[in-house]
């Protein structure tokens, strides 16, 4: 996280020009050991999305939560995703949404856990 | 090559049962399927057996229990189509001439609710990001905005699947559910309702495979393909976490059954039965559209029009399929295998499809992993 707000770590592979997430060494869409580090986001637009009613195996944070794919702004990527808004009446088809990171749970010590999310943004 | 024939099949029963070992399962499914062999287990020259939650070497102690004597024995794991890559694995050593009759087992015990996978790391768990039923609601949507699937279409893939798993005394579901009550079900992940979606559950499934037809049994496993997914889809079966917008390749499913038709010398119109994955609602039309029944994009229409019912070819799970049967993810891709021999048999009893001769069994799932065989009389 940045003082300007939430990014994706992406990946950006200098052979094949393409980037991924999370970010790895080896580019995920040709294989080359080539990828650097970029950041990503904040402004993504919605593309498909649902929500999950039953908490699934490992998580321990609110439900029910939106889940969804989003298309970065920045990047020519599609990203799976957990989403802020979890009534799917109220997302639409190329919605503009904004990265946030926001709090999950509280771990075993104390400590809080974040984990990141997009979240309709004020303005389209 | 050689052929490949089928000399005997065998199942445990799908559901649960919290009294039976996962060993026992498998048992009972190996004994069966070499008495329909006429065989002994002594006459096992090698055992492939797919498993996902057994632990080290569950087809091992299967065998154990049984008295084999040396025979090697292979643990395969490739999710939903574990058992389908033991079968592969199982029919090449008969068809290379290494070794005459060969064993392939399948069996599982899930544990209950959500299916937890090792394949999600704990931080993805833990992000939210490991919910199985979602990446399936979200190709439900996709499949619903690209194309003229509905709703409702949705919960009359659960109604037919239901109403063929009243005749299947192996399912776990045999009662006959209506279209309101799949759509009154608690939805799971919108859109889809419980009732749209499989149950994760107990089972093993066995077949004998043998260079040579025996008096009783001569059901030819003609082709079996496996095949993984290609870079770039976010909504693959290899559940990423990322995707290319204009990159939509082959599925896994495509490029087996592509396999599997070329290497069986046949076509999609030439089936008369098929066991598909339909994992959930959606599944069952995208899997339709991937093996070729209907075209892409076309899977809606050929659904309404009574597409995979009697008396239409080819009929369309007539097991109740996993929507009835449950999954015990290890065991139903043998399972259908084994549903199959029974069509072309003519001994599946209320679920048969008059005068099959040739069966299409498939699988899809984690990995990604597809199987797909063919069988014929």
């Amino acid at each position: 996280m940045s003082e300007d707000g939430a990014r994706l770590t992406i990946g950006r592979c200098s052979t094949c020009l393409r980037a991924h997430f999370p970010f790895a060494a080896d580019c995920p869409w040709c294989g080359a050991e080539a990828c650097a580090a970029d950041r990503g986001g904040p402004w993504a637009r919605l593309w498909l999305w649902t929500a999950v009613t039953s908490r699934p195996p490992g998580y321990r944070g609110p439900v029910p939560y939106g889940f969804g794919v989003v298309e970065l702004e920045d990047a020519p990527l599609r990203v799976v995703t957990r989403l802020t808004e979890a009534d799917p009446a109220k997302l639409y088809e190329g919605q503009r949404l904004q990265l946030v990171l926001d709090e999950l749970f509280t771990d075993d010590d104390g400590t809080a856990i974040a984990g990141w999310a997009f979240t309709p943004a004020a303005v389209d | 090559m050689r052929p490949v024939y089928i000399l005997g099949v065998g199942l445990h029963p799908f559901g649960r049962f919290p009294e039976r070992s996962l060993t026992a399962l498998g048992v009972a499914a190996t004994r069966a399927a070499l008495a329909d062999a006429g065989m002994t287990v002594q006459q096992l020259e090698a055992a492939f057996c797919g498993c996902v939650y057994g632990g080290v070497a569950a087809g091992h102690k299967v065998l154990t229990a049984l008295a084999s004597r040396g025979i090697p024995i292979v643990n395969i794991e490739a999710g939903c189509a574990s058992s389908g890559a033991a079968l592969a694995l199982a029919a090449h050593q008969v068809a290379s001439g290494r070794h005459d009759v060969t064993l392939v087992l399948g069996l599982e015990k899930m544990p209950r609710g959500m299916i937890r996978s090792t394949f999600f790391d704990p931080w993805r768990e833990e992000a939210g990001l490991a919910a199985t039923p979602a990446y399936f609601a979200l190709r439900a949507q996709r499949l619903m905005r690209e194309s003229d699937v509905r709703l409702e279409d949705l919960a009359e893939v659960s109604v037919r699947a239901h109403a063929h798993g009243v005749h299947n005394p192996w399912a776990m579901y045999r009662k006959a559910v209506t279209r309101t009550e799949v759509l009154a079900s608690p939805e799971v992940c919108p859109p889809l309702r419980l009732l749209m979606l499989c149950a994760p559950n107990e089972g093993a499934a066995a077949v004998v495979l043998a260079a040579r037809p025996s008096r009783q049994h001569s059901v030819r496993l003609s082709a079996v393909a496996l095949r993984s997914h290609q870079p770039g889809a976010v909504l693959g079966e290899h559940t990423p976490l990322c995707g290319l917008p204009e990159e939509d390749p082959p599925s896994p499913t495509t490029l087996a059954a592509e396999a599997a038709f070329r290497e069986a010398g046949c076509e999609p119109d030439d089936l008369d039965v098929v066991e598909l994955q339909d994992t959930d609602s959606a599944r069952h039309i995208l899997s339709a559209e991937e093996l070729g029944l209907c075209r892409r994009g076309g899977g809606g229409a050929w659904f309404r029009a009574g597409g995979g019912t009697v008396p239409g070819r080819p009929v369309v799970n007539p097991s109740g399929g996993l929507l009835s049967k449950g999954e015990p993810l290890g065991a139903s891709a043998l399972a259908q295998v084994v549903e199959c021999t029974w069509q072309l048999r003519g001994s599946a009893g209320p679920r048969q499809v008059p005068g099959a001769r040739l069966a299409l069994a498939h699988t899809v799932g984690r990995g990604a992993n597809a199987c797909v065989a063919i069988l014929q009389t």
